[in-house]
Parts: structure tokens; sequence; C-alpha cells
């Protein structure tokens, strides 16, 4: 029974563990999405196609009647009136922040070299306030930036490809133009992608290289609650009636992803637990065949078959009792542990250290996963046990 | 002055029981007819296999009849109602077997207790002083918080008359409680449970090999074939 013990505190502890560590990464992924692209994106506005729909009483095609077809939607790209979208969205209750932006391509040529990347055109205060921009910042600062109109801000990789640091000066070309901007800033979002091939500039200039007098590519916004923006976005898809991107829908796959580890490691951990539950089942069903005269004489006491069902029943109950609390604070051990041990890692994200994140859910899934498991191992003994015929049973051990 | 219907503990009317499966099936209860009264201590002797065991578990409702009526006070147990029989059981009916068949893990104080903390009609403080009043009656007053390993055989079968007496059943049945013993703790044995049992006016049906014990009986009835011969 020990090692029964020993398997549910250990399963349910590694249970804790390493949904805690998958939480982590997928916490710090959340939070690099939304310090990079944000919860909601703004886009393209919506065209909608109306289709006429022929009353009974209508005469050939004369009908007053239409209906928006939704099919056959189509978009224009870019938001033409940014200013009255984020005037009408910032009337709902879970948007923070929001922030035009313009997009385009760019070739970057620095003395040594040449590259390619994307130039995003910014208003550095709304940004600030949608991003996390200013605390991506490695090298140079915000204030650099804000002081120079014709300033950039580089991501590293790029930065490190085309061989240049702060204070230096590259030709940044565009359409049918090019234009000389200062680095005023290096920063690291640890998304490799966005690293290599975003560059921050300020908004009228990135007017003036893109050639874009009016409107914006799209608007990134912030919210409160980040859960709430799937039903902020439809809402604000029909308020403004242009196309929204939530950061769920966005990153839909990598969202998956994480749910299906999390779910198989759940399984793999949770075999441990099973294991267990078959020694203690085993260990149970050999007491039961042990104690069979005890149980017919209690049944010869009056003792009813729900007694001594209890009795294998309740002895689950204190390996379930036990197990679970040691394996709780044992998954709270190894998690703060595994927290405490270096990994530096970037790509998707960029972290020095294991990510964990623990939440009560994960200490309630782990408890239930050993109550059923153990329940059910117990279960069959101590039915076996009810089941016994006292008469039968001491008649067996009579001369 | 009580009647004769009123002196009856438990009476039993023809009753069948078939023990075994397919060509192995066996008639070993062929219509037995018995009536216990209280105050009185009965044997029934006969051969190995005559059935003598099998009438007392299905006495005691350890088993069940496949016909046949069994009343306790007057009234009749359903056979198939698993619930009234532990019931009855537990209330009306005290075992003792050849073997002790005592908890291990408890005292002998404890063990007597056992039945008691089922029908749960007393208190732990009552429950305490009626196990160790009973285990004195038993000789063995001194010796009620020793584990049943540190008894001897006597002391052991000792404490289970004294448990089969806990809850004051009506009917006492026992089942060879000497054959295990010699004969000097059978002497022991047989006295404390005929003595203690007629006290407190118990119907006591002693099944047993030993022709010594059952002359010192009130009633011998002989058994053959799954029939009394007398």
């Amino acid at each position: 029974m020990l090692m029964s013990l020993a398997g549910i505190v250990f399963g349910v502890g590694f249970f804790i563990s390493t949904q805690a560590q998958l939480s982590g990464y997928q916490e710090l992924f959340i939070e690099t999405i939304l310090g990079t692209d944000g919860a909601i994106r703004i886009e393209d506005r919506i065209q909608d196609s109306y289709v006429f729909v022929a009353a009974s009483t209508s005469k050939g095609d004369n009908t007053n009647f239409f209906i928006a077809d939704e099919k056959n939607r189509r978009f224009v790209e870019g938001v033409e009136h940014p200013e009255t979208v984020i005037e009408s969205i910032m009337e709902l209750q879970n948007v923070e922040a929001a922030s035009p932006v313009i997009k385009g391509s760019i070739q970057l040529q620095s003395p040594l070299r040449k590259d390619s990347g994307q130039v995003y055109g910014i208003n550095v205060d709304d940004h600030i306030a949608v991003s996390a921009l200013e605390d991506q910042i490695q090298l140079g600062s915000i204030v650099d930036f804000r002081m120079a109109p014709m300033g950039i801000i580089m991501g590293h990789k790029m930065a490190a490809r085309l061989d240049v640091s702060v204070g230096e000066s590259i030709i940044i070309r565009a359409v049918d133009q090019q234009r000389r901007f200062t680095i005023a800033a290096i920063y690291e979002t640890g998304v490799s992608e966005i690293d290599k091939t975003r560059v921050f500039m300020h908004m009228s200039a990135a007017r003036s290289l893109l050639k874009k007098p009016h409107g914006v590519t799209f608007i990134q916004v912030s919210v409160f609650d980040r859960n709430h923006a799937l039903i902020d976005a439809e809402m604000i898809e029909r308020v403004a009636n242009h196309f929204t991107a939530p950061w769920q829908e966005r990153e839909k796959s990598w969202m998956q992803l994480f749910k299906t580890l999390k779910l198989s490691a759940a399984i793999t951990v949770s075999t441990i637990i099973i294991v267990s539950g078959l020694g203690m089942f085993s260990t149970l069903f050999m007491i039961v065949m042990d104690k069979t005269r005890e149980i017919a004489i209690l049944r010869s006491m009056g003792y009813t078959r729900n007694d001594i069902s209890n009795i294998f029943l309740w002895q689950g109950v204190i390996v379930l009792f036990w197990g679970t609390i040691l394996g709780c604070v044992l998954g709270a051990l190894i998690t703060y542990g595994i927290s405490r041990l270096p990994m530096p890692l970037s790509g998707i994200f960029a972290t020095e250290y294991f990510q964990v994140k623990s939440t009560v859910w994960h200490y309630v899934q782990a408890v239930v996963a050993a109550v059923v498991i153990v329940m059910i191992a117990s279960l069959a003994p101590a039915r076996r046990a009810a089941r016994l015929v006292p008469g039968d049973v001491i008649r067996g051990t009579a001369t | 002055m009580e009647s004769n219907s009123e002196r009856i503990a438990l009476e039993c009317r023809d009753l069948h029981k078939h023990l075994g499966e397919g060509e192995m099936r066996v008639h070993v209860l062929r219509g037995v007819n018995l009536k216990l009264y209280r105050g009185e201590v009965s044997a029934i002797v006969g051969p190995s296999g005559c059935g003598k065991s099998t009438l007392l578990y299905l006495l005691g409702l350890l088993d069940r009849q496949d016909s046949g009526q069994i009343l306790v006070r007057g009234e009749e147990v359903p056979a198939d109602q698993d619930e009234a029989h532990t019931r009855v059981r537990g209330e009306h009916i005290g075992f003792v077997f050849q073997f002790h068949f005592l908890l291990p893990e408890f005292s002998a104080a404890e063990n007597v207790m056992l039945p008691m903390r089922k029908l749960g009609r007393l208190s732990e403080k009552e429950m305490e002083a009626r196990a160790c009043s009973l285990l004195s009656d038993v000789g063995l007053g001194e010796k009620t918080h020793r584990l049943p390993s540190q008894l001897s055989g006597g002391e052991q079968q000792r404490v289970a008359i004294a448990r089969s007496l806990a809850n004051l059943p009506s009917v006492l049945l026992a089942d060879e409680p000497t054959g295990n013993l010699d004969v000097k703790n059978s002497l022991m044995v047989f006295d404390s449970l005929t003595q203690l049992a007629k006290e407190k006016g118990q119907a006591v049906l002693i099944v047993t090999h030993n022709p010594d014990l059952a002359d010192k009986c009130d009633r011998i009835l002989r058994m053959q074939d799954g029939q009394f011969i007398d």
C-alpha cells in the first residue's frame, strides 16, 4: 500500500509540475504576441454586397427588401478613417488603447550590406500603450527615438545582419524613393521573424516614405481582459465595419499545439497514477482474500454489505487523502525548483529560465485524476468483499 | 406465567437446503422442523456431513434456505431479504464458532465491543463497561486489554463467547465451540457458555461431536441424512 501511496504522490506531483511548465511557456508566448502584435488588429474595411429579396407582393424586380450577403463580402485594404474607428472602439469597456500603424515593404542599405524588411509607421506614445516596445528596447531608448524625426527602431537580428548599431545611419528605400535614417534604438522581442524584419519609424516619416498621405494599414488594440478579446473583436467588427483579428484567431495553431501538448503530458503523467491504482487494486484484493474470515465474522455480527464495502473504500480514501496532499506539496516544490533552472531560449519567445505558471486548476485536475483512479481501484475489491456470503466462508474454514 | 409459544426464541418449519451444483448437488436438509426455547440448551449430534452445521448457519441467517420458514421471536424472516437477515443477526443472534475468529488487531474488550458498535444502542463508556463485565463473567476480567495473540486457545474462545453475548441475543448458536480445545478448556468454555445463556434466558443450540458435552445439555437432537431421527 505504501508503494501505491508513493505512486499517487509522484503522479500528482509530476502532473502539477508538467502542467505548470506548459502553462508557463504558453503564458510567455501569449505575453510575447500581445506585446508585439497586440490583442486585436483592425485591418481592412468590409464592403458588404447586398442581395434583394422578393416579397410575395413584389412585381418583377421592383422590391425594397434587401439583406447583406455575407458570402460575397469584399474588403477594402486598410483603415481609411482611423480616428473615427478609434473614437468608436474606445467606447467599448474592455478596450484599453489603440494605435494606428502604416505598414510597407522596404529595402535597407548599410555601409556594408543590404537587407529587406517591413516598416511600421507609428505614433510612439500610442504604440507604447498597445505594445511592450519600450520594454523590448535593448540599446538606445524610446526617448532617443521620440526626439529624432528621422530615427528608427530596429530588431537586433536585423541590426546584426546589417552590421549596424545605435547612432549609425542607414538608407531605406521604398516605392521609388530613398531616405537616410538614424538608428535610435535596437529591440529584441524574442520572436526571430519580428526581430529580423520589423523596423519602427515615426508615422509622418513612414507616410512620406511609403507615399500614403491618408489612412493606415491597421489599428493595433490593447484590452484590459485578454480572454475577452474574441468577443470584443466581434463587436468591433460590427461597430466599425472593419475586419478584425483577435490574438486567439491569429495564433490559433499555436494555441492548439499548446493544448495538445498539455493533454499529452496529462495523459502520460496520469499513467503513473494508473499504475499506482493497479498496485492498490491488487493489494486491496489480496487483503480481501486474506481477510475473508474476518469479513464473515463481521457479517455474522450484523455488519451490512455496505459496512464491509466501506472498510475497503476507506483504505482507498486514506491513501487518496495523503497521496493528493503530499502530491500537491511535491508538485509545488518541483514547480518552484524548475522555475529556478536556467534555460536560455529564443525563436518564438525569449527567456533565460524555465517558465512555469501554476494555477489552482492544475491541482484540481491532478486531484480529480487521482480520485477517479483510486476510487475505481478500491471499488472492485470493496464490492468483492461485500459480496462474500458469511455461511460459505465459515463453512469453508470449519472441519 | 409464560406460555410455551412465548418461550420460543427461534423456530424453523420444513427447511430444505441443497448444496453443490449439477451432478454434485446434494439434498443436505430434508424438511427440518425445530423449536428453540429460551433458557434451554440443546445439542445437535450426528455423523459428519449429516447437515448439522448447514442447519446452524441457516438458523443463524448466515445462509439461505431453498424452502421452508425461519421465525425469530415469532416473526418470519424472509429468505430473500439480505438486509432483514443482517438486522436480525445483529439484534437477536449470537455465534460461537469452532475457531474464535477474533480480529487480531483489536484487544479482547474491543473485539467484544464490535457487535455493540454496530447496533449503536450504547455509548462508548457503556460499551466498554459492558465488554469488561462480559469478560469478567467468562473469567477474563484481568485480560480485557490483551490482544488475541496474548491469550491461550481457551481464553480466546471465552472472548468469543463474551462477544456472542454482547447484544443480549435471544438465541446463541455454537458450532463445535470446543472442537479445537483440550478437555479442561472444553469444559470451562462449555460451562461459561451454558451458564451465562441460562442466566440471561437465551436459547442455546450447540453442534458437537463430543457426547459428554451433549449429555450435559437439556435436549439432544440426533440428526442423520438431513433430518432429525428422534
